[in-house]
């Protein structure tokens, strides 16, 4: 009885704190900031920019697609991402697990996530660029353009000066 | 009887005109340089393309109008209008193409805040923006701080007296020294110094806070030409929010101070005379109300207990009202936690530290410190000769770089440009209420955008109207221009139409 018991709280914490943690969107919880101040919430998205080293801990910024959001951690936690978005790669998709500051006190106000929980759930790439060839092709027209009117209005200026003498 | 403008008029204009659409091509080459050491293949299209259609018109405007005539004050005031116009249109172009737009009209709106150097941004995923497109946005800062008209005639025409007539146009009207072509080059230089003493001291802190040295001096560049120039654009979405630092806040804070003085100040002290940054009239204003508007924003934070200690008060509080009173616009916190969290009266504070703006011949926008400290010497003058004997004369006499007697017509002027701001404020207000947004919030946008700050509450976004989005851009453009050359140039097409 009293090991049906353990198993049965040991699932429902795991059933708590995994499975219906569905991640909360930035925009959730920054116009919802007072109410979630201080709880643990889920956050997912695409980690972009620097991974900032602070001693033994690190900032990453992890942008959802609308917002992004600041997240203090562990430097441990964090040795699995790979890429930061930039305009040419694409930053590994994380999902954490932490605590929420409105106005963090150990970071001078910062909205932020202290994590304690870091799964990649998507790796980033780098983005190979594919050349556009109609902007490729206007680019030559233009240019070839500017020439033209570059040489006609010399040749110009140039009639003019002899006329002038 | 109003006259119709002469054919001699729109050449002159024209050929000014197309020599600053050249300029503005040729300063589209400094990303294409960028694009190509980071080997951004589109992005560097996208500049071709731009550049080869500015060039393309600013070469054809200059061969048809071509003319030795020189400028007359109407001419400098129209072309210095229409040179921002242009530049918006033909500057958003690198922008659309990128595709971080989402019509053309929210490009126009982002290259008139670049220029205008307000901030207030409509991109898309900034944070996968090239390397070239994020250069342009902060060279335009640059560009703009320092008058698109004056940049492009410092170094395209040698001693006109045109170039003074736009470089009033573009709300500036102090020579540091008798050339104008030459006071220009010496903000340049100003500017230049600074640039590399910020972009070395901003780097070396984006190291220490555990950036890729790449990356820091990329941003360390980009960050001090948006603070210098008070326009507050950054390389990432979450603004200086991004670096996680007091360190990096605190020298934000500085560069935002030094850009928002006055450029004859900034003369005077490279010369030595450091006496006059605690004797000006300007300074002494600017540091009163920095602590008047700050005490109220603190007080206001505090009712509503937002930041339960000091150092988050200063980063938070202290660190914005600065943003604001400066001009700039650079944020730590996000747009909509001004409305959900700082309350009325810190947003009242900020509202004011925005609308009263820095210091004239400076990159910052606003009524100017210079304005209001005329009208508190003028309220003084009254005071006394309330008090004083009716038999005495009473005489108050104000320091800006020389000592100066107040005048009736220095306090009219002045009356007259700030009440013109306020209707400017209160209009881009009244349009956002119209549309449906709390009087607050449009107050606070509308503020914003007019002072040329870019704080924003949350307004400015893709989705908000069209006609809202033609509003903040006429805001940051008329603010910019000090109105002046606006008039000149609405009154030009009122010729045209009924002029015999």
């Amino acid at each position: 009885m009293m090991k049906k018991m353990i198993l049965l709280v040991i699932g429902l914490w795991f059933l708590v704190t995994n499975c219906f943690a569905a991640p909360i969107s930035s925009e959730e919880l920054i116009q919802n900031a007072r109410e979630y101040d201080g709880k643990t919430v889920v956050y997912k998205g695409e980690v972009i920019g620097d991974i900032m080293m602070r001693k033994e801990f690190v900032w990453i910024n992890v942008n959802d697609g609308v917002n992004a959001i600041g997240i203090w951690s562990k430097k441990d936690l964090t040795r699995d991402i790979l890429y930061t978005g930039g305009y040419k790669s694409r930053g590994d998709m994380v999902e954490v697990r932490g605590i929420f500051h409105r106005a963090c006190l150990e970071h001078g106000g910062d909205l932020d996530i202290h994590i304690e929980e870091l799964s990649k759930i998507d790796s980033g790439m780098v983005v190979t660029e594919k050349i556009n060839f109609a902007k490729r092709n206007w680019a030559f027209i233009l240019l070839g353009m500017l020439g033209l009117v570059l040489i006609l209005s010399n040749i110009l200026r140039a009639s003019g000066a002899s006329r002038e003498v | 009887m109003i006259l119709r403008p002469r054919i001699s008029d729109i050449k002159n204009i024209g050929y000014y005109l197309g020599k600053i659409t050249i300029g503005l091509g040729l300063t589209m080459m400094v990303p294409i340089v960028i694009g190509l050491g980071f080997r951004e293949i589109n992005p560097i299209l996208d500049f071709l393309i731009s550049s080869a259609i500015t060039l393309l018109i600013g070469i054809i405007l200059t061969r048809l109008c071509r003319t030795e005539e020189d400028l007359d004050w109407m001419q400098g005031m129209i072309v210095v209008s229409l040179s921002w116009l242009v530049a918006m249109l033909l500057g958003a172009l690198p922008l659309y193409l990128s595709g971080h737009w989402k019509s053309y009209l929210d490009a126009c709106f982002e290259a008139m805040s670049i220029f205008t150097t307000t901030g207030l941004v409509l991109v898309q995923d900034l944070d996968h923006l090239s390397y070239a497109h994020n250069l342009w946005r902060h060279l335009g800062n640059f560009i703009g701080g320092q008058g698109i008209a004056i940049v492009a005639l410092s170094f395209f025409v040698k001693g006109t007296s045109g170039a003074f007539k736009m470089y009033v146009g573009e709300g500036r009207d102090e020579r540091l020294l008798p050339n104008v072509i030459n006071t220009a080059r010496f903000i340049w230089l100003i500017s230049g110094v600074y640039l590399i003493l910020g972009t070395l001291i901003l780097g070396i802190v984006g190291m220490s806070i555990g950036m890729k040295p790449s990356n820091a001096f990329f941003h360390s560049a980009c960050i001090f030409m948006a603070g210098f120039d008070t326009a507050g654009f950054a390389p990432q979405s979450q603004n200086i929010l991004y670096y996680h630092s007091l360190l990096f806040e605190a020298v934000i804070i500085v560069i935002m101070l030094l850009g928002t003085l006055n450029f004859n100040l900034h003369f005077q002290m490279w010369f030595g005379n450091r006496k006059e940054i605690w004797k000006n009239i300007e300074t002494r204003t600017l540091f009163f109300t920095v602590l008047t508007l700050s005490f109220i924003t603190a007080v206001g934070l505090n009712q509503l207990k937002v930041y339960p200690e000091a150092i988050a008060l200063f980063r938070k509080g202290f660190f914005h009202l600065v943003s604001g009173h400066t001009g700039t616009g650079y944020m730590t916190i996000y747009a909509r936690q001004f409305i959900n969290e700082w309350g009325n009266l810190a947003l009242v504070g900020l509202i004011c530290a925005m609308g009263l703006g820095g210091c004239i011949c400076s990159t910052a926008g606003g009524i100017k410190m210079l304005r209001i400290g005329i009208f508190f010497k003028a309220l003084k003058q009254d005071i006394k000769k309330i008090i004083l004997p009716e038999s005495a004369v009473v005489s108050q006499k104000f320091h800006h770089i020389k000592d100066i007697f107040l005048e009736d017509k220095q306090v009219r002027s002045a009356l007259l440009i700030t009440l013109v701001y306020l209707g400017l404020y209160v209009l881009g207000a009244i349009i956002g209420t119209w549309f449906g947004y709390p009087f607050l919030d449009s107050l606070f946008e509308s503020t914003s955008a007019a002072a040329n700050v870019g704080l924003s509450c949350g307004i400015t976004d893709a989705s908000m109207p069209a006609v809202l989005k033609l509003t903040y851009i006429f805001q940051m453009w008329a603010g910019r221009l000090e109105f002046m050359s606006i008039f000149v140039l609405i009154g030009f097409f009122i010729a045209e139409v009924k002029g015999r």
